[in-house]
């Protein structure tokens, strides 16, 4: 594969379309999971809100500054969790963290858009940019799980 | 910051720079540039199939052949451990190592070798001081004076003495062209200021402070000055008599030299008022079981074995640049700078960062962001041109903060850049602008 080949690989349109006009930023101010994350290395921050029924996952909003790819894989992922339950979300994101390692991803899986970022695997640097926004989102669900554990004990 | 943000179509105008720069003749150079690439053997390389293009020399520079084969000679040839040995080997690794000494010492202009210590780069040159110095020397409310435009390496070390001995970190402003606010200098200077500690060259800005005249306002209160020349000593001539500095500190891979050493220059009688940074081998005079006694300056301050070969390597650098000549750098950096703006400044959508180029203010140093792109898309496609530039913070997040923004793209220059290269860079810019302009589905909202 050529380099331009490469990057259009890298930047393709879907992921260009969700930099430029993504419907999933904002905010969602009865969110129960309001989660937010930095990445030191490049300075990238985003602050994700899950609005939640009990284990599903209603509405996924988010903001934040960083480039087209993690921008992209953050409105692919609040697309694409919004309406899964905590455990496929979670899967989701497993999946997306394997695929980023090389690994195939598990065909039952419904990746959506997301399945676009195989790209990114070519360029090593980029892969901590589109994996800030799973990296955010695991961290809310997990704290989200502990807490409703705690308020229940 | 200026903007030289224009309209889509529109021509971007109103910069005096532009007619001052294009009287400048951009093809002739005060180098010969293209023997001295010739030196640097990674300068042949491609990146993507294209001829590389290196602007990343404020991260790190090249290296040239003679710097490699001293590596290669002395592990070939005399390696041995330095100051210990009585064998020949021993005896000739110790006379390079602190021949290397002395001719930093003479780079900078130092009065003696006594007052340069090596240490691993110019961050541990400043912990260093910081420690060695600031933990005997600092009460509770004295104050540390420092800048907006300071690489974290400069805060952080600063940060921690502060906190461990109660002084106060207070801040030198800057304007929006990003030069210090040295009106402010009188009044932030008090007798409780024990120590200033200023960047000559921002590394983001490209600014090149009036360390001079920061020294005689900081002297006349009895405040130190420590002055972080790792953008500036690779540049500029140095002269550390001259700007009457008490404390100066640069690294070896930023000036042609491999990493890690860095060098921490500062008057031999403070050196010697000072308590040891690390303990071990070398920096003893004698040790009983429970108690010790120190090594003379500047050895007091190298425990351990030293990085013997890259310091023995770092004087083929200083040998090369002056042979070079560091006027005849800075004359040329200045030329590639001036046109670098003018080029850049043509760009639709592009921010240039930092203080116009009355050219004697600012080195070779030119950060930029281009609308509606992130720096980091930018850095990928351009790589993809074999264009290497740095995007990100820069290790100044307080200065980013200050510009208004999360991130920049830098270009910076060194000797052997070339006005080939600057035009290489705008075409790769113009690539990048184009290729994130194509039209995308532009259906609803995804």
């Amino acid at each position: 594969m050529t380099m331009v080949e490469q990057l259009d690989e890298l930047y393709r349109e879907v992921i260009l379309d969700h930099f430029k006009n993504s419907s999933h930023s904002g905010a969602i101010d009865e969110a129960q999971i309001k989660v937010d994350g930095a990445n030191p290395l490049c300075g990238d921050e985003m602050t994700f809100h899950l609005l939640m029924h009990g284990e599903q996952i209603q509405q996924v909003r988010f903001h934040g500054k960083g480039c087209a790819i993690s921008q992209a894989a953050t409105s692919m992922l609040a697309a694409q969790l919004e309406g899964k339950t905590i455990e496929q979300a979670t899967q989701i994101i497993e999946t997306m963290k394997a695929l980023m390692q090389g690994q195939e991803p598990d065909p039952s899986v419904d990746l959506g858009d997301l399945e676009a970022l195989a790209g990114v695997r070519k360029f090593p640097v980029r892969v901590k940019c589109a994996a800030l926004s799973w990296n955010v989102v695991e961290q809310g669900l997990k704290d989200y799980q502990t807490q409703k554990l705690e308020a229940g004990s | 910051m200026r903007s030289y943000r224009g309209n889509l179509g529109e021509r971007v105008e109103p910069t005096t720079r532009k007619r001052t720069a294009t009287q400048t003749t951009p093809h002739m150079s005060t180098l010969d540039v293209v023997r001295i690439r010739k030196d640097f053997p990674i300068l042949n390389r491609t990146v993507h199939d294209k001829p590389l293009v290196y602007l990343d020399n404020a991260a790190t520079t090249q290296k040239p052949r003679q710097v490699i084969d001293a590596l290669v000679n002395y592990y070939s040839r005399y390696n041995a451990n330095v100051h210990r040995g009585i064998h020949t080997l021993a005896e000739e690794a110790t006379a390079a190592y602190e021949a290397v000494r002395e001719h930093t010492a003479r780079f900078i202009h130092a009065g003696s070798a006594r007052s340069i210590v090596f240490t691993r780069n110019a961050t541990e040159a400043i912990n260093l001081f910081a420690n060695a110095w600031g933990r005997t020397n600092l009460k509770p409310g004295d104050q540390i004076l420092l800048s907006e435009m300071e690489h974290h390496s400069n805060l952080v070390p600063w940060q921690l003495l502060a906190k461990a001995t109660g002084a106060v970190l207070v801040f030198l402003k800057i304007t929006d062209d990003g030069r210090l606010r040295l009106e402010a200098l009188p009044t932030l200077l008090i007798p409780r200021t024990k120590l200033v500690a200023i960047t000559q060259m921002s590394n983001v800005l490209g600014t090149i402070n009036p360390i001079a005249q920061i020294v005689q306002h900081a002297h006349a209160t009895g405040a130190l000055v420590l002055v972080d020349a790792a953008q500036s000593a690779p540049h500029i001539p140095i002269d550390v008599q001259q700007l009457g500095c008490d404390i100066l500190v640069f690294s070896a891979h930023k000036m042609l030299g491999p990493t890690g050493v860095g060098a921490l220059y500062a008057r031999e009688t403070l050196l010697e008022s000072m308590e040891p940074f690390l303990g071990g081998g070398e920096m003893i005079s004698d040790v009983q079981l429970t108690s010790a006694t120190w090594n003379e300056i500047p050895w007091k301050f190298e425990a351990g074995t030293p990085n013997i070969a890259d310091v023995i390597a770092f004087g083929e650098a200083l040998t090369y640049l002056e042979r070079i000549g560091m006027d005849a750098i800075r004359a040329h950096e200045q030329e590639l700078t001036a046109y670098a703006l003018t080029r850049l400044g043509e760009i639709e959508g592009i921010t240039l960062y930092g203080p116009d180029p009355s050219m004697s203010e600012r080195g070779g140093i030119v950060a930029f962001n281009l609308n509606g792109l992130h720096p980091h898309d930018v850095g990928t496609v351009l790589d993809a041109d074999g264009v290497a530039i740095r995007a990100g913070h820069h290790c100044a997040k307080p200065l980013m903060r200050r510009l208004g923004v999360v991130a920049t793209a830098r270009a910076s220059f060194y000797l052997y850049n070339t006005t080939d290269e600057v035009d290489r860079l705008v075409e790769a810019i113009r690539a990048a602008q184009a290729f994130f302009s194509k039209p995308t589905r532009a259906k609803a909202a995804v």
